[in-house]
């Protein structure tokens, strides 16, 4: 049996990942999926303690996030088409026209 | 003597409405005046005076069982504390005498008037001014009774008041024109003098009330009268003050020396109303006032004396002026101020009676003798009138046809109106004789017993000064006569003067009647007039005829109309021609011309300072000194310093302005501060939501 640690160590892990990801990188495409491994991450959290406790809310509260997590995608990659039709690139330090 | 409060007996009761009757017909005139015929107006009124009349009539009946006379409460008035002064009626010997003349001369100068506004107001061209001379005419007779008929100091005040303006709007009746028609402002202006002159005179009468109250508490005239004796006694120079100030306000009113300037202007009304107001009755209201402050006079002979002497001396000077004068309505104006001369001398020395009873048949006879010229007059302007038709006969009619400037009541323009004008002739001869004092006319026994009673009770010099003050009066009538309806006409208009209607002849012959029957009212040994006034004034004593006297005045007024034969009928006037007095007297004659220039006199010793005060108010207090230097420099200067460098330089800009404009500032200076945090980098943002995140978790997971 694998202890509980490990899994939040790893949800960590990968969540610390999918950040700096998010910060780093300057392809939208990337920080996407940076933001899939963060939200994954957090599934992993849930699944772990849903599994540790006995307790279903959590798996449930998984199945919200991918679907939450899925419309987001649509969204997001609708924008980014939107955005590149307009500015022929998609490179976020280039989308800075709301800098003071 | 104090009155029971009672139901009054008899007819006493109706004591108000003397008041309210002539007021029914002002209100009828004023309100359905405009739908009514000019006939119904004049009728209206003169039917309200003549109701008044009726009621005086009944109240002197009732006086006839119930001598001691009533008070006839109306309605309260002023009560406070002690003071308790009411809308009343005191119906009285006195009082009841008064409101008879004033209503019975009144009601047959209404009626005269009737016939005279009709033509009056279309010779001056303006015929929608009928209905207002009769209202005001009403008015009048209100305030007179009023003034009559009021039971204390304040409400014959309200009267005394009410007869000054009626006589300012009815002197200023043809506002808008000289006594010529032309237009100027001469007739208001003669208004406004009446107004201010009495206005100095009310001055005397407010002085005396105040004091009255101020001494004994009340202006009812019979607590006035309970204490005045002791008040006499104790401080004689306060009852004098009351009686001398009293006396300005009678020589306002009453018109003597030195405020009797008013009257001869007064002139400017039409003649019904210098009939009226200004001989007949608003100016006899002094001489009432005195008679009833009787028991005040007679406790300071000092101020009697001085009432006699300053009425004896205006009956002889005014007679004097009247010698000078032209105007056949001046010379009865000064005539006027002569005789009420007579009156106050007679009232001042105590003869009350025989002030009132000259005060009466002064009333028949002056009305008489002012209505005839207002025939006279009117007479001439019909003749003027008929030769502005005639010489434009033919064209068109022009009303400018009158341009040729015709002075209808100069006697130098009359002449031979005897046989123009009859009637009017014999009128005015009958008034004529009354006044000069010719047995056995109205005038002979008035005015023979003022003489008599200073004769007898030792006023040496107003007997001597009433002496020739009636030779005087004599003489300037016969004057008058000999001018007016004798010798050759000496204008076209007196040429063609015509007779006036009947409605102005009839009530003239009343008046003519009562001129000369009037003596009978107080003839010597019968004394009705005393014997009904005693139960008002219980110190009167009938007075005995003296021969000598009444021969002597007779005597010299039979002489001084022989004089004026002598002057102006044996070689009558011609047109052009100088008065022949004035050949003979020369510059005294041009100074009586002048009235002593008197009026000169106040226009250099009062009115010129008074209008250089006036001045020096208006420009240097009012202008340069309130206007220019208090409000332009003070308040202007004041309020722009403050403003400016006060509370816009200081306060505005240097505090509230910084205190805004620093915080916009401090806000500008933080917001370019933090602006490079919106740097446009999402990312940067990301790593801020994350730090903060990281922070928040992070105190969190401290805090425990």
């Amino acid at each position: 049996m694998i202890p509980l640690a490990w899994y939040i160590a790893l949800s960590a892990v990968l969540f610390t990942i999918g950040a700096l990801g998010v910060l780093v990188r300057r392809n939208p495409l990337v920080i996407f999926m940076s933001i899939e491994l963060m939200l994954n991450s957090a599934n992993l959290a849930f699944i772990a303690f849903s599994h540790a406790f006995g307790a279903l809310s959590g798996q449930v509260f998984v199945f919200f996030v991918m679907a939450v997590a899925a419309a987001e995608v649509a969204v997001g990659l609708a924008l980014i088409v939107a955005i590149f039709r307009t500015k022929h690139t998609i490179n976020v330090d280039e989308m800075n026209s709301l800098k003071g | 003597m104090h009155f029971s409060e009672a139901m009054p007996a008899g007819f006493f009761s109706l004591a108000p409405w003397i008041v309210f009757f002539p007021l029914l017909g002002l209100l009828v005139n004023l309100i359905f005046g405009k739908r009514l015929p000019e006939r119904a107006i004049g009728w209206i009124a003169s039917l309200a005076s003549g109701a008044a009349f009726v009621v005086s009539i009944l109240l002197a009946l009732s006086l006839r069982e119930h001598a001691e006379g009533t008070r006839v409460l109306l309605a309260e008035w002023i009560h406070i504390g002690n003071l308790r002064l009411d809308w009343a009626f005191r119906v009285d010997t006195l009082s009841v005498t008064m409101m008879l003349v004033v209503s019975g001369v009144g009601t047959l100068i209404h009626i005269y008037a009737i016939g005279y506004m009709h033509e009056d107001v279309r010779f001056k061209g303006d015929p929608g001014r009928y209905r207002r001379f009769f209202v005001f005419f009403n008015l009048f007779i209100v305030a007179m009774m009023i003034l009559v008929g009021g039971d204390s100091y304040l409400m014959l005040f309200v009267g005394w008041e009410g007869v000054g303006l009626c006589s300012f709007l009815l002197i200023g009746f043809w506002y808008d024109m000289d006594t010529l028609g032309r237009p100027s402002w001469a007739n208001s202006n003669a208004a406004k003098k009446a107004f201010v002159t009495n206005r100095i005179g009310d001055f005397g009468f407010l002085m005396a009330a105040f004091l009255m109250f101020w001494s004994f508490g009340s202006l009812n005239f019979d607590e006035v009268f309970a204490q005045a004796p002791l008040l006499a006694q104790a401080m004689p120079g306060l009852v004098i003050a009351i009686t001398l100030f009293m006396l300005l306000g009678v020589s306002g009113k009453s018109a003597q020396i030195p405020l009797y300037i008013w009257l001869p202007d007064a002139m400017a009304g039409p003649t019904p109303v210098s009939a009226l107001i200004h001989a007949a009755t608003m100016v006899t209201a002094g001489v009432y006032l005195i008679a009833r402050s009787a028991p005040l006079y007679v406790t300071v002979p000092a101020a009697q004396y001085i009432v006699a002497l300053l009425g004896a001396t205006t009956a002889l000077f005014a007679a004097t002026i009247a010698v000078g004068q032209y105007d056949i309505k001046k010379v009865l104006a000064y005539s006027t101020i002569s005789q009420l001369g007579f009156m106050v001398a007679a009232v001042g020395m105590g003869a009350f009676v025989a002030g009132m009873f000259h005060l009466v048949t002064h009333a028949f006879f002056k009305a008489l003798l002012f209505l005839s010229a207002g025939s006279v007059i009117l007479g001439l302007e019909r003749g003027h009138h008929h030769l502005a038709h005639a010489t434009h006969h033919g064209k068109e009619h022009d009303p400018h046809a009158h341009a040729e400037v015709f002075d209808p009541g100069d006697m130098r323009n009359m002449g031979g109106l005897r046989k123009r004008m009859p009637v009017t002739f014999w009128l005015y001869l009958i008034g004529t004789l009354a006044l000069a004092g010719i047995f056995p006319f109205a005038g002979f026994w008035s005015k023979d017993e003022i003489l008599a009673d200073a004769f007898r009770e030792g006023y040496q010099a107003v007997y001597w000064l009433l002496t020739i003050a009636a030779f005087f009066t004599a003489f300037y009538m016969g004057r008058q006569i000999w001018l007016v309806f004798f010798g050759e006409a000496r204008h076209e208009a007196a040429a063609h003067a015509q007779e006036s209607p009947w409605i102005m002849t009839a009530p003239l012959m009343v008046l003519a009647a009562l001129s000369v029957l009037g003596g009978a009212l107080n003839l010597p040994g019968l004394h009705s007039l005393t014997s009904w006034l005693e139960h008002t004034l219980e110190m009167v004593h009938p007075g005995e005829f003296i021969f000598p006297v009444a021969a002597l005045s007779t005597v010299l007024a039979l002489l001084a109309l022989g004089l004026s034969w002598w002057v102006y009928g044996r070689r009558p006037l011609v047109a052009g021609q100088v008065d022949p007095l004035k050949q003979a007297l020369g510059p005294l004659f041009i100074a009586l011309e002048n009235k002593w220039y008197v009026d000169e006199g106040y226009w250099a010793v009062f009115v010129n300072r008074y209008i250089a005060l006036a001045r020096w108010l208006a420009e240097k207090v009012e202008w340069a000194f309130w206007h220019e230097w208090f409000h332009d420099t003070v308040l202007v200067r004041g309020f722009n310093f403050l403003s400016q460098k006060v509370l816009h330089l200081r306060l505005d800009r240097q505090v509230v302005d910084a205190f805004f404009d620093g915080l916009a500032t401090l806000t500008g200076r933080i917001a370019r501060r933090l602006s490079p945090l919106q740097n446009g980098f999402v990312r940067s943002y990301a790593l801020m939501v994350l730090s903060g995140v990281v922070l928040i978790l992070g105190y969190l997971l401290l805090k425990g």
